[in-house]
């Protein structure tokens, strides 16, 4: 037998192979899979396997209490290095995989990137469309003019956690002069032009006395910067700085004896409770949809063997997503009302859905597809239940804000099919 | 205004003598072997991590010794079995060397200490403010800082130009041949350059990792910076290396301190804000400050490529 003919034969077998492993429709016990596109190398790969974990323990909770609709959920990482393009390629693949379900959340250029994909794919490909579960990226405009009906989002935008950040600091009376400073691109941007406008309009006594952009991840030295905080008079910081940008600052400020609070996004992010250590306590505030201590668990018992089991099973991070939570829960809830994993059934289900969470109940707003949920206000301590990152700080509620007034308005007109 | 000018001054010596310490181990290296080590900045990351878990069981100043020596020995031993033998092909496959071996480095140290950042702090001892200006605390730590990067630029100066080491040390760049013929063995002498280089790293990352954060990405962050203070300075140039961090450190927190843009400078002259290069006419300086640094390094190698004290061309 010559070469060719075995490679032909070989190639023939192949083929036959592949038919009969290719899969028949969808029975029932096939597992709903779900992509995870994040950075799963590089630099963001902490950030990526982090919340890998968070989505693989969830689902495996869901399928220990019997799955949906008989069928388990499975969680397929796709590594995106971060970049928009490559997230766009993973689209592809998740469609000619099968795979109808998407979820990422790091970075708002990504999500931006993913949700025209998304979008083109289900035009192309109404027989094969796919949904896209945001967890994360909260650029506003995902869920204003650039919204759509194959995209949800269940963090808080950026609009809504300036809104009930400037609400309660609104209230406190001590503060007269605020300073801005935030990262040189969109989400910084925004931040600070949105923050301005919103205290003008809620507190117009306060001073803004500084508003600074810096380049994203270069500063090393935040000395000068603080010199200015210092030289401003200010009593409140605004940042949505995250990681270094973040860490560093606020052990700029602590070095120096300037004594000001952060009022941060990001505050209890991955690594940075370990990196600014005790210097931020007392004076690192951070607004997210939960927190570790939000004191919800009273009425919630199993949520703290929840987080409990997710330490020890990895103890390097803690559980920090609780909008993970809601997503994964929020879908079941979907597929089961809608019956089966057509997109388009479940998208119309997950619409305006009404989910009772640990932080209270939570709605999917129907009009753009964001999520209403309380938030809450909670400043760095080391007096608490559960610390973060190993380092024996947590953080304490302070503020929480009742879901009705977590909110800010929509200019999205979303075509549905 | 003054009290933004001594301001600049001041924080923009602490930085420049800490980007100093950084970067003296790399034109060290460079000016004696001829080696561009692209690892330099991981030897400097080792330097934090190695301080910070020696340091959880022998306490700080036992670390800010035992950690240096002991990055000294690793470079010792990249240098004797790994760049020793990669340096009779020539310069290019010596920097691929060490450009592969940032990476390994990189990589060994997330998967030794986490990706997460550690919890590396100042002694207690050093954690407290030494003095107060213009409202403005000054920890004893970056006092600190200062004393030893001083302390290693006066070390390591002396060594070079006054002691005898230092004549073989530098004879051995030039003349290997002769130094050889004396009797010296200068494969050794390289080997101890190169140790003695990578401790340097090692020092800066003791403190570095303090002042800063001790994450495995504290390399990549810092090694562009490094290699912009070696070329300004002039390559192999201790002194060069110093007025050039000084002059880096100053510079940059000038240009954060004052608001100053082309149009305010200008004023005079109306540029209108739809033109396209109006972007850098408005930019303020502020902005501009992160990119200083490259900048310069740009006009050195284009204006005086031996930069401000080399002997060499860059």
């Amino acid at each position: 037998m010559t070469n060719k003919k075995r490679a032909g034969m070989l190639a023939g077998a192949l083929i036959g192979l592949s038919a009969l492993l290719a899969p028949q429709g969808y029975a029932a016990e096939d597992p709903i899979r779900i992509a995870y596109i994040e950075p799963l190398s590089g630099a963001f790969a902490n950030v990526g396997d982090a919340g890998l974990k968070h989505f693989r323990f969830t689902a495996e909770k869901i399928n220990e209490a019997g799955g949906v609709l008989g069928r388990k959920f499975e969680i397929v990482p796709m590594d995106n290095k971060q970049s928009a393009s490559e997230s766009v390629q993973l689209v592809q693949r998740a469609a000619d995989e099968g795979i109808h379900f998407i979820t990422q959340g790091n970075g708002s250029n990504v999500a931006g990137a993913l949700v025209e994909a998304v979008d083109r794919n289900n035009r192309r490909n109404s027989d094969n469309k796919i949904l896209y579960l945001n967890y994360a990226a909260v650029d506003p405009a995902l869920t204003n003019d650039r919204c759509s009906f194959y995209h949800f989002r269940f963090d808080a935008n950026s609009e809504i956690k300036l809104e009930a950040l400037t609400n309660y600091m609104a209230k406190q009376k001590d503060i007269k002069k605020v300073f801005l400073i935030n990262q040189d691109y969109s989400h910084g941007q925004f931040i600070s032009k949105t923050a301005k406008e919103m205290l003008k309009e809620k507190r117009p006594d306060i001073k803004i006395v500084g508003d600074v952009l810096h380049p994203i991840g270069q500063v090393r030295d935040f000395a000068p910067y603080v010199a200015r905080i210092k030289q401003s008079g200010a009593d409140s910081v605004i940042t949505g700085n995250w990681g270094n940008d973040l860490s560093l600052l606020v052990r700029a400020a602590d070095s120096a004896g300037l004594d000001v609070k952060f009022y941060t996004y990001y505050g209890g992010g991955l690594g940075t409770p370990a990196a600014v250590g005790d210097r931020g306590e007392g004076k690192l505030l951070q607004i997210t949809e939960w927190q570790s201590n939000a004191k919800v668990n009273e009425t919630h018992p199993e949520y703290e063997k929840w987080l409990n089991e997710f330490k020890r099973r990895y103890p390097d991070i803690d559980w920090y997503y609780h909008r993970v939570y809601n997503e994964m829960y929020m879908l079941k809830a979907a597929i089961e009302k809608a019956g089966s994993t057509d997109v388009d059934a479940v998208a119309k289900a997950l619409e305006g859905m009404t989910f009772d969470s640990i932080t209270g109940k939570v709605t999917m707003r129907a009009k753009d597809h964001q999520l209403i949920q309380p938030m809450y206000i909670s400043v760095m301590d080391s007096n608490v239940v559960h610390d973060v990152d190993n380092s024996g700080l947590g953080f304490t509620t302070v503020a929480r804000i009742p879901a009705d007034q977590a909110t800010a308005p929509t200019t999205c007109e979303m075509k549905r099919p | 205004m003054l009290e933004t000018i001594v301001f600049s001054l001041i924080n923009g010596l602490l930085y420049g003598m800490l980007l100093f310490m950084m970067s003296s181990g790399l034109t060290l290296i460079f000016g004696m072997m001829g080696v561009l080590n692209f690892a330099h900045a991981s030897f400097y990351m080792l330097g934090a991590y190695f301080a910070y878990t020696l340091g959880s069981v022998t306490g700080f100043w036992i670390a800010l010794f035992l950690a240096p020596v002991l990055v000294g020995v690793l470079g010792a031993v990249v240098e004797r079995y790994g760049l020793r033998r990669v340096h009779q092909f020539g310069h290019v496959p010596e920097l691929l060397f060490t450009f592969g071996l940032a990476y390994v480095v990189d990589e060994l140290t997330s998967l030794f200490w986490g990706t997460v950042p550690v919890p590396y702090k100042m002694p207690d001892s050093l954690n407290f403010t030494l003095f107060n200006l213009y409202n403005f605390d000054y920890s004893a730590f970056k006092i600190f800082i200062l004393a030893v990067s001083v302390a290693m630029f006066v070390c390591l100066y002396l060594l070079l130009k006054k002691t005898r080491a230092g004549l073989i040390i530098q004879a051995s760049l030039s003349r290997p041949d002769m130094v050889s013929a004396l009797g010296h063995n200068v494969p050794r002498v390289f080997m101890m350059v190169f140790a003695i280089g990578c401790a340097l790293a090692g020092l800066g990352g003791v403190v570095g990792g303090i002042q800063f954060v001790t994450e495995p990405g504290m390399a990549v962050t810092m090694g562009p910076i490094v290699f912009v203070v070696v070329v300004l300075g002039g390559l192999g140039s201790v002194p060069g290396a110093l007025i050039a961090s000084i002059l880096i450190g100053v510079l940059q927190t000038l240009a954060l301190s004052v608001d100053i843009s082309l149009a305010s400078v200008f004023s005079g002259i109306d540029v209108s804000r739809d033109n396209f290069f109006s972007t850098i006419w408005y930019m303020e300086s502020i902005r501009l400050a992160p990119v200083l640094p490259f900048l310069l390094l740009v006009l050195t190698l284009i204006v005086r490529p031996r930069g401000l004290m080399g002997k060499r061309e860059a």
